[in-house]
Parts: structure tokens; C-alpha cells; sequence
């Protein structure tokens, strides 16, 4: 047993309200650079939806995650040789346009129009080229809120083993918020297709991160993470992906887009996990095995087996602590009420999601509610429980069902006991929670305070040689490249092929040419 | 003045391209590896287009590489002790050199012909990316027109004459530049082109060359970093 410690996330999709909040904070702290126009580290899906980029769960294309061969784990874009004969051209990366062309608008154009009969508009220029472009064809969040033709949302993966022309009928459809990051999985495959060696997971709190000066922009990682997470930044020729806010994490503080999540829904917590246990986890033969493996690669935090190995590892007593009360290990381990996203990639990821509930599905069951016992069939929801399950756990239907029943469940016993007064136990019986553990949810999940979704230990330095004094002063956070880098990550001290970063300011300037035209109109 | 002029350019400048080339690429290594990349462009434009250039353009001038490497450098004694001789050596190089650089003409004259008419890669580009281009192209073309000229003499002597330079040059030998004072300007104008290719090798994105992955083959897929303890 090598016991190491994850900060690992929960994303409560029952309470996502699709506000991007998280995206757009995240966007202004990391990403509005020239370059990463086009990347979001956080993004929300609507689904059904094809997502970002179009179709990215779909593997058959991009050959991200895992395959098992013969028994052998190994990424399904091949074997390190095959991988390196593809170094020239990566047959298998998403172009700009699969994720979308990034855009800005000549607000400008608004003050100084030419007088003219109808209101000036500012029209979309590109930010790759700084060209005028005539009708913007694909954005980061094209699908919102369902638009869009059911048709083409309807490719999405998730749809597999599903009738799901029905779904297209206005009285049948249904959706529902994903909010997607960096799973900072325990078996990721970014790291793995890495020829660089560029990229790497954190011992101490399992975060993954690209190191900026060994990435050579082999763009292998790329299509080799799954989930797409990975963005090549065009302007200065390195991958970047989700630090997890590092710098806050280590100082005890959650992400940006968990700290401003305004329907509450993320949580953090540490997980202890037994990295001996990971290949063999990873390696399961049944696709659906996998999420109940990832579980068994989890170890209690109350064990004093696992006590005594964790602090034989040198995990400090202060984060031993915080997995005895973490929030995530209680939905993902304790309620089973959370699920990894596509464990069938293999990866083992470490953003865990809670199954959405849904409104009863038809009119005719909103009157007489179709009732298993004491609480409603989850099969009468309106989203179909097989789609959840082939987004959570493989397709195993099982999991999901048992988590939704108890959530279900919880809302039911809150309500006999503060509305009716009448606490119903046989509710709790159902599902197999006590009262104490329905308590304990509530607080968590409906209540959901500040201090009980994160539960952050600080990153112990003093277990570390680094020199915090030493380090005062310094350049602080940087791309790589020492001190010699301006904000926007491009070198400016540069005679080694770098443009200066004022050459090449965001926005490019773009002259129109309608002035005839509107003259025409004027007139 | 012509021979003044040779000697700065065949006895000389070898020396600076190498000493610019050796340290230049040392110091942007250790001052600035946040600008040592491929610098790739596949994101913009990565068609059908794109993947046959570049692999036609990577897999003949690496043929050319190292094709060069050795046909200079070895010595006559090696080859001829392996029942090789200079006539037939040539031969080989004209053919090899030519099928290779037929295959990276091919790839350079897409890829310049990519990088001129897309607009995205176009406006993301370096100038040096495009400069580093044309170059490898004025040098590839100068290459080729050297077989005609070498189909004239097949007794494979310029060819030992040159390499004989080479030799003298990494041999540290003063004089090693009169041994070409005769041959024809077009393998001068090559091979000038070709020190000049390294004279610029540190500040363009041709650095990547040195860093082949080739580590990744015995390495493990996980990496995981511990903090210094």
C-alpha cells in the first residue's frame, strides 16, 4: 500500500443553474490571453449536446484515454512507438474549428460610425487572423439551453443504447447542466502521451500540471486526454491546461470557479488513494467495472492501517484530518451518491459528479405519481436514467438509480419532517440510510455552507525544503521562463525567434470595408 | 580578393556558425526554454494538406541529415576498407540525395505554399518561421542542382575534396579551405547556405531538433513529481 493524498472535487449537477459563472471566472484569471482566446479551462455544457469541443466524448474519433490490450494497459492512440511516428502530425488533434474560432467585436465601430440610417452594429472579427468574419458559426457554448436542431445534439455519445428519436419531441425533452474541468485523474493519459515528460501529477496533492520550459508542443496530450482538457496556446507554442488554482489551493483556499460557484455545487476535499492499486484498477476488463475499481483504489481515511501507512509516507496529520472530513469522500464513498465522468476512459478521474434529479415525467403521472413504495420511480424522470449512466458509469444503471433513490429519499424525509412534522422513516429504510447519514447530507448538499463544501488543508510547506523566505520577492507566478516573461505570457527581452507582445496586441485592429454601402443607405 | 573572400567563408565563418550554433542554442536552453518548442501550427490548419507535408518534409530531411553527416565525415580509409569506393560512394549519395531531397521538395513546396496562402497560419506565424522556410528551400534547390553538375564528374574526387574540408574543419586543421578552392560554385553556394542554416539554428524554432524525445521510450507513462523533501 503507497498511500498518497488528492484534493479531490464533487460537482452537485441536481443544483447547477447554468449561470457560467464558474467559465467566466475562470476565463478572466487564466485564459484571456492572446493564444488561449479560444481555450476554457472551465467550461458548462448543455446536454444533450455534442459539446467542446464537437463530439469530445466520442473516443472512436479522437482516441483519447485508455484501451485494454491482451490484458495490457495502454493508450489508445498506441504503443510510445507508434505515438512518436505520429510526432510530425498527430492524425488524431482537434483543429481550431472543432473547438471554435475565437472572436472579438469592433466595439469601436459603435463611437465612430459614420452617420447612417440604422444604428451601427460592432461586428465579430476573428482573433486568429483579425479578419471580419461574415457569420459566426460555432462558439464555446453553442448548444445553450438546447439550441440548436435536435439532430445534430442528438450525436451526442451519450445517446448510445438509447431510442432517443422520442427525445426529440417537444414534450419528451430534457437536459441538463455539465460543468467540465481537468479531471486530475489518478491514471491520466495526458501525462502518459507526453513525449516530453512535460507534464506531471503532484505527489502531494495529485494536482496535474504542464511544466511550461520542457513543453516542446509535441500536442500529444492533447488528444490523448479524453475529456479534452488540454488546449494548445497558438501564441506561444506550449500546452496549458486547469492548474486547479494551485496557488490557492496550497494556501487553503478553493478554485475560482468552486469559490464563486453560485448554486453551490462544488465541493473539495482530500481523498487518500492507494497508488500501488492504480494500473491494476485501470486495467479492469468490464467497462463497468471500473468505477466500482476506482472506489477500491480509495482508502478509508478512519483505518488505522491507512493511518499508520499515510503518515509513514510523510502525509501530514493536518490533511489525515481533513480526509476524516471530507465532503467528497462522504458523497462519492459514504452516500454513493457521486460518479467519476466516463470512467470507461480508464483514467480514474477525480472530479466526481452527483446525478441530476429531474421533473416527473408526464402530465398524467403529475397527479397520480408513479410511486415504487414510498418514493417515485426514477425511471419516470424526464432524464433518462441510461443517460446518466453512460456518462457516470459506463452505461451500469444500477449506481445511478441507487443514488437518485436516496436523494430522493432525502428530500422526502426533510419534508415529513419540516412540513408534516412526522418524521418517515420507512422512506430512510428504503434506501438504506440512517438518520444521521440523511442529516449529515442535507447539511452538505442542501444546505451546502462554505466551510463544509471545502475542507482544504494548506500545503504543509514546512514538511517541504523549499525556502518560502527564500522564495519572497520573486517573480511569483509565471509562464516558466524565469522573471522574463510580461503578463500575457509572451517573452518580451526576446531574440530568439519570440515576437514582442506589442506587435501583437489583442484585439487586431480591422478596417471595414461598408462605409459605400452605407452611404447607399443614408442616402 | 577571391581567395581573401573564399577563406572568410570556408576557413572562417564555419567556426562562427559553429560557436553561434553551439552556444547560442546553450544559452537560449538555460535563459529562455519557455521559447524552446516545435512551434507547431496543426491547430490552425491540420488537413490532409498539412500531414503530407510535413512527414514527406521530416522524413526526407532527416534521410538528408543524416546522410550528409556521414557521407562528410567518414573517413575514405573506412569506407574503402568496407570494399566502398569513391566512385561508387558518389553514386550512392546522388541517388540517395536525390530520391531524399525529391521527397523533402515535395514537402517543403507544400508547406511554404500552406504557410503563404492560409490566412490563420499566416497571421500566427514568426517571421523567422517563414525565413527558416525559404531557407531550407534555397538550400534543398541548391542541393539539387548539384547532381546535374556531379553527373559530369562520377570519379568521386570534388566529393572527397569536400569531405576532406569537412574533416579538416572538425579536425581543427588550418587549410582545410584550399582543398575546395577549385570546386563549383553551386556546392560552395550549398554549403554556405548550409552554415548559414546553423548560424540561425538558435534562434529559430529549428532548436526542437534537438530535443528528439527519444527518452520516452524507457520511461514510464506516469510521471508524479515528489516536492524536495
Amino acid at each position: 500500500m503507497k498511500v498518497r493524498a488528492q484534493i479531490g472535487k464533487v460537482l452537485n449537477l441536481d443544483k447547477c443553474i447554468g449561470c457560467h459563472t464558474c467559465s467566466v471566472t475562470c476565463k478572466n484569471v487564466w485564459t484571456s490571453r492572446e493564444g488561449m482566446e479560444y481555450a476554457w479551462f472551465n467550461n458548462v455544457e448543455t446536454k444533450p449536446g455534442v459539446g467542446y469541443p464537437k463530439d469530445w466524448e466520442n473516443q472512436e474519433r479522437w482516441n483519447g484515454g485508455w484501451s485494454v490490450k491482451s490484458g495490457k494497459l495502454q493508450p489508445k492512440a498506441g504503443s510510445k512507438w507508434r505515438i512518436l511516428a505520429n510526432i510530425f502530425a498527430n492524425p488524431d488533434l482537434p483543429s481550431i474549428d472543432d473547438y471554435y474560432e475565437p472572436f472579438n467585436y469592433d466595439y469601436q465601430r459603435l463611437h465612430n460610425a459614420p452617420d447612417s440610417k440604422h444604428q451601427p452594429v460592432a461586428k465579430p472579427f476573428s482573433a486568429l487572423t483579425g479578419q471580419p468574419m461574415d457569420k459566426i458559426e460555432w462558439g464555446p457554448n453553442w448548444e445553450e439551453i438546447l439550441g440548436g436542431e435536435f439532430e445534430k445534439r442528438s450525436q451526442d455519445y451519450n445517446f448510445q443504447n438509447i431510442q432517443k428519436e422520442i427525445y426529440g419531441q417537444f414534450e419528451n425533452t430534457f437536459m441538463m447542466y455539465l460543468p467540465r474541468l481537468c479531471e486530475h485523474c489518478l491514471n491520466p493519459t495526458c501525462v502518459a502521451s507526453c513525449p516530453s515528460g512535460a507534464i506531471y501529477k503532484r505527489e502531494e496533492d495529485g494536482i496535474v500540471l504542464i511544466d511550461q520550459d520542457k513543453c516542446r508542443g509535441w500536442r500529444m496530450c492533447i488528444s490523448g486526454c479524453p475529456y479534452k482538457k488540454i488546449y494548445y496556446n497558438w501564441q506561444s507554442g506550449k500546452s496549458e491546461k486547469c492548474t486547479f488554482c494551485f496557488p490557492r489551493i496550497e494556501v487553503g483556499e478553493p478554485t475560482v470557479c468552486s469559490e464563486t460557484c453560485v448554486g453551490r455545487i462544488r465541493y473539495l476535499g482530500v481523498i487518500l488513494y492507494d497508488a500501488d492499486r492504480i494500473q491494476e484498477a485501470a486495467s479492469a476488463p468490464s467497462e463497468q467495472d471500473l468505477y466500482e475499481q476506482q472506489m477500491r483504489v480509495f482508502l478509508d481515511p478512519h483505518d488505522p492501517e491507512v493511518i499508520a501507512a499515510a503518515k509513514k509516507e510523510g502525509i501530514p496529520q493536518q490533511w489525515l484530518e481533513a480526509a476524516q472530513r471530507s465532503p467528497v469522500y462522504k458523497m462519492a464513498m459514504d452516500w454513493k451518491v457521486a460518479f467519476p465522468l466516463h470512467p470507461e476512459y480508464r483514467t480514474l478521474p477525480m472530479v466526481w459528479y452527483v446525478p441530476p434529479l429531474s421533473p416527473i415525467q408526464s402530465a398524467a403521472d403529475a397527479g397520480n405519481i408513479d410511486s415504487e413504495g414510498l418514493i417515485p420511480d426514477v425511471a419516470s424522470l424526464r432524464i433518462p436514467v441510461k443517460y446518466l449512466a453512460n456518462m457516470l458509469t459506463a452505461g451500469d444503471e444500477r449506481p445511478v438509480i441507487k443514488a437518485l433513490e436516496r436523494m430522493l429519499a432525502m428530500r422526502k424525509f426533510k419534508r415529513s419532517q419540516t412540513v408534516e412534522g412526522k418524521p418517515d422513516h420507512a422512506v430512510l429504510e428504503q434506501v438504506g440510510l440512517s438518520e444521521e447519514m440523511v442529516e449529515d447530507m442535507y447539511q452538505i448538499m442542501a444546505i451546502a455552507n462554505y466551510e463544509d463544501r471545502f475542507d482544504i488543508p494548506t500545503a504543509s510547506k514546512e514538511f517541504s525544503a523549499e525556502d518560502p523566505y527564500g522564495e519572497r520577492a520573486g517573480c511569483g507566478f509565471s509562464f516558466g521562463d524565469g522573471c522574463n516573461v510580461s503578463s500575457n505570457g509572451s517573452t518580451k527581452t526576446d531574440i530568439f525567434g519570440g515576437r514582442r507582445a506589442s506587435q501583437r496586441a489583442f484585439p487586431a485592429r480591422v478596417e471595414f470595408k461598408t462605409r459605400e454601402k452605407e452611404k447607399e443607405g443614408s442616402s | 580578393m577571391y581567395e581573401y573572400f573564399h577563406d572568410l567563408a570556408f576557413a572562417v565563418f564555419p567556426y562562427i556558425a559553429g560557436t553561434v550554433f553551439l552556444v547560442g542554442s546553450l544559452i537560449r536552453f538555460e535563459k529562455s526554454q519557455y521559447t524552446w518548442k516545435s512551434n507547431t501550427t496543426q491547430l490552425m490548419s491540420g488537413g490532409q494538406r498539412f500531414r503530407w507535408g510535413i512527414n514527406l518534409f521530416h522524413i526526407g530531411i532527416i534521410a538528408l541529415f543524416f546522410g550528409h553527416l556521414f557521407g562528410l565525415l567518414t573517413p575514405t580509409a573506412v569506407y574503402t576498407s568496407l570494399g566502398l569506393t569513391a566512385g561508387a560512394k558518389q553514386l550512392l549519395a546522388i541517388v540517395a540525395g536525390g530520391i531524399f531531397g525529391a521527397i523533402t521538395l515535395v514537402g517543403v513546396v507544400i508547406l511554404l505554399h500552406r504557410r503563404m496562402t492560409d490566412p490563420r497560419v499566416r497571421k500566427t506565424s514568426y517571421p523567422m518561421d517563414s525565413f527558416i522556410l525559404i531557407l531550407l528551400a534555397a538550400q534543398l534547390l541548391t542541393g539539387l542542382l548539384t547532381i546535374p553538375v556531379s553527373t559530369g564528374h562520377l570519379d568521386g574526387e570534388v566529393m572527397q575534396q569536400i569531405s576532406a574540408w569537412a574533416q579538416g574543419l572538425v579536425t581543427f586543421q588550418t587549410g582545410a579551405a584550399a582543398t575546395i578552392y577549385d570546386i563549383h560554385w553551386i556546392y560552395k553556394l550549398h554549403m554556405f547556405l548550409g552554415m548559414l542554416m546553423f548560424l540561425v539554428f538558435p534562434f529559430t524554432r529549428l532548436v526542437h531538433i534537438w530535443s528528439v524525445p527519444y527518452g520516452y521510450i524507457w520511461r514510464a507513462w506516469q510521471v508524479v513529481r515528489a516536492r524536495a523533501v
